[in-house]
């Protein structure tokens, strides 16, 4: 059994179900991010475990013991929030030490604990100053002192970068994965930047409309999406529409033909949708590139150690990130050029209909 | 200076002018006891006069134990309201705000009719009932303006996440309320507290229709019968008011931390 169970859990607010038959199972010790857009239910799971909300259905265990109805304040959990909610009116020495207090800790401990935990962040120095004193990253670092304080069993952090300014996010980001890793605590991180979730995970959730679309290493997300929703979500992703003829692992796209990793599953002549990652596409047949798709240059984005090329092809438009060469510079628009791949750097999605092209930028 | 800057300062200086003056011709004439020359003989009578000091101080305590009373009702309201009753909070606001429109000498009648000492909460069968029931009378008159204040107050800042975060570390109801909320909604009630204190002080009807020795009535009694006591004891009054408004907000200091909570600011929608 799971550390920390979530078994069939439903939330309905009103008529609006918010999650649906959730179940996961999280190891001691494992670091877990549920990924998804605005209002796909993640933040709603993560209060379900803090018990800020009742489930409507389904159970949710905490190292054996149930605690789906228990009160947040009986659940020996540590929680971190976007809005850093430190208590203005006690010092960072204070806040840290709120929780040991409530749980009646002598003074003595409370002291040590305390610096302990600030030397954790770095900001033993700052002990005595005041939450509005303190800059938001140095903020949420207090905050994160102050949940880990009293050793929770689980850690719960909410969007808690998102106040943040990019430079500080990575930095906190990596700091937080650090921390997690040294103190072995039990984490679900919820978030909706891709790039933060497959930097920091052990394994991530994605979710979509209350339901869990795909559990997995970012690895296995990134490289192997189950769902379409996944493959647009995670990454970007150009889509290319192909037809598949037989039993074989050959497609054809406008004509040519385009060998895959695997067979695509289904009989006679059907529509197929190709999906590629940006830098899974060269311009140059090297090792086992065996396909190679014609089309002609439409723009061309330099990034700085990758220069992106939006290529409209036969089947749709194909975004490639070729890395920039001081030899050599990206070809211009309306140039021809052939795009080369392997078999398995291109993966096939069932369903009807090609999604939007992703912008060029990457978000 | 330009004429658009002369403005404003015209319109600042009438305002001032509308409140000062009333101020400065009553003391003035609180002055002018004996005659031909300015003297502080009405000031002299009104300090030896026993009466004075007993009314007083028996106002000031009364207004103590309203802010008191009024800030253990209004701050777990306020909270509760906007914690779990969002949508009460238009009702309990207008039922605070009835006090602004009913008149104080209704409620009294009213009181008089349930708390009689014939009734069955006989209040006014005692000394100490009546004064209790004065002190409700008084909390009851501070209401809207407590209310708004820790609304006010609670509104500025999130309330809901720093609950939250106090019941992940541990925390039961009663420590959040007592050592989250309220030290950080003190300013807005010292505020209220100021109200109520200057309510209080200047009340007449609620004392008087009570029959409590308090500084209000004996105040609508000297001026019945002097000339410029009334005077020096307007004056006085004001000034032992506004004393004892910067007593408190001297003794009930803002700590140090309680400035500047720019959690509401940073606080987006949830997803």
């Amino acid at each position: 059994m799971s550390f920390l169970d979530i078994s069939g859990v439903s939330k309905s607010f009103g008529g609006n179900t918010v999650v649906r038959g959730f179940d996961l199972g999280v190891r001691r010790g494992e670091f877990i991010s549920f990924l998804g857009p605005s209002g796909c239910g993640k933040t709603t799971m993560l209060r379900m475990v803090a018990g800020f909300e009742q489930p409507s259905a389904g159970t949710i265990t905490i190292d054996g013991e149930d605690v789906t109805h228990r009160p947040p304040n009986a659940r020996r959990i540590g929680m971190v929030f976007q809005a850093y909610a430190l208590f203005p009116n006690m010092s960072v020495g204070d806040n840290v030490a709120f929780g040991l207090k409530v749980a009646g800790r002598p003074a003595a401990e409370r002291g040590r604990r305390v610096d302990e935990m600030l030397g954790l962040i770095k900001l033993a120095h700052l002990k005595d100053r005041y939450p509005y004193q303190l800059s938001g990253g140095q903020q949420q670092r207090v905050a994160l002192a102050r949940a880990l304080a009293p050793s929770p069993r689980v850690l719960l952090l909410d969007e808690p970068l998102s106040a943040l300014d990019a430079k500080i996010r990575v930095s906190l980001r990596t700091e937080i994965r650090a921390l997690q890793r040294e103190l072995g605590i039990t984490t679900i991180f919820v978030t909706h930047d891709q790039e933060e979730a497959l930097s920091i995970s052990d394994r991530i959730v994605v979710m979509s409309e209350g339901r869990i679309e795909q559990c997995g290493t970012p690895h296995e997300i990134y490289n192997r999406p189950r769902t379409r929703f996944v493959a647009g979500f995670v990454g970007t992703l150009s889509l290319v529409e192909a037809v598949a003829e037989g039993s074989g692992a050959t497609v054809s796209v406008a004509g040519q033909p385009v060998t895959l990793a695997e067979p695509v599953p289904g009989s006679g002549r059907r529509p197929v949708t190709l999906a590629f990652r940006p830098e899974a596409l060269k311009l140059d047949a090297g090792e086992n590139r065996v396909n190679a798709i014609r089309g002609t240059v439409e723009a061309a984005e330099f990034l700085g150690s990758v220069v992106r090329l939006r290529v409209a092809a036969p089947g749709g438009t194909l975004l490639a990130d070729v890395f920039n060469s001081p030899a050599a510079p990206p070809p211009a628009p309306g140039e021809p050029v052939t795009l080369h791949f392997a078999p398995g750097d291109v993966f096939a999605l069932d369903g009807e209909g090609a999604a939007p092209v992703q912008p060029m930028a990457a978000e | 200076m330009s004429g658009a800057r002369l403005g404003p300062w015209i319109v600042v200086g009438l305002a001032a002018l509308y409140f000062v003056l009333p101020l400065v011709a009553t003391f003035e004439f609180s002055l002018s006891m004996l005659r031909g020359t300015w003297s502080f003989e009405a000031y002299r009578v009104v300090f030896a006069d026993p009466a004075f000091r007993q009314t007083f101080g028996f106002s000031v305590l009364a207004a103590l134990a309203t802010i008191v009373l009024g800030a253990l009702l209004v701050v777990p309201t306020a909270y509760w309201v906007r914690l779990r009753f969002p949508r009460l909070r238009a009702v309990i606001e207008f039922v605070t705000l009835l006090p602004l429109v009913i008149p104080a000498i209704v409620l009294v009648f009213g009181y008089l009719r349930l708390y009689n000492s014939s009734s069955w909460l006989p209040f006014t069968g005692s000394a100490w009932g009546t004064n209790l029931l004065l002190v409700f009378g008084y909390v009851v008159l501070s209401l809207p303006y407590m209310y708004r204040a820790v609304d006010t107050g609670m509104g500025a800042i999130d309330i809901r996440t720093l609950t939250e975060a106090a019941e992940s570390l541990g925390a039961r109801r009663r420590t959040i309320l007592f050592q989250v909320i309220l030290p950080n909604v003190r300013a807005a009630v010292l505020s209220g507290a100021f109200l109520s204190f200057a309510i209080v002080i200047g009340d007449f009807v609620i004392a008087g229709l009570l029959n409590r020795p308090a500084f209000g009535p004996y105040l609508a009694l000297i001026g019945q019968n002097r000339a410029y006591e009334p005077a020096a004891l307007a004056v006085v009054a004001f000034a032992a008011t506004w004393g004892c408004m910067a007593l408190l907000q001297l003794l009930g200091g803002r700590a140090p931390g309680a400035a500047a909570a720019p959690l509401r600011t940073r606080r987006k929608a949830i997803p």
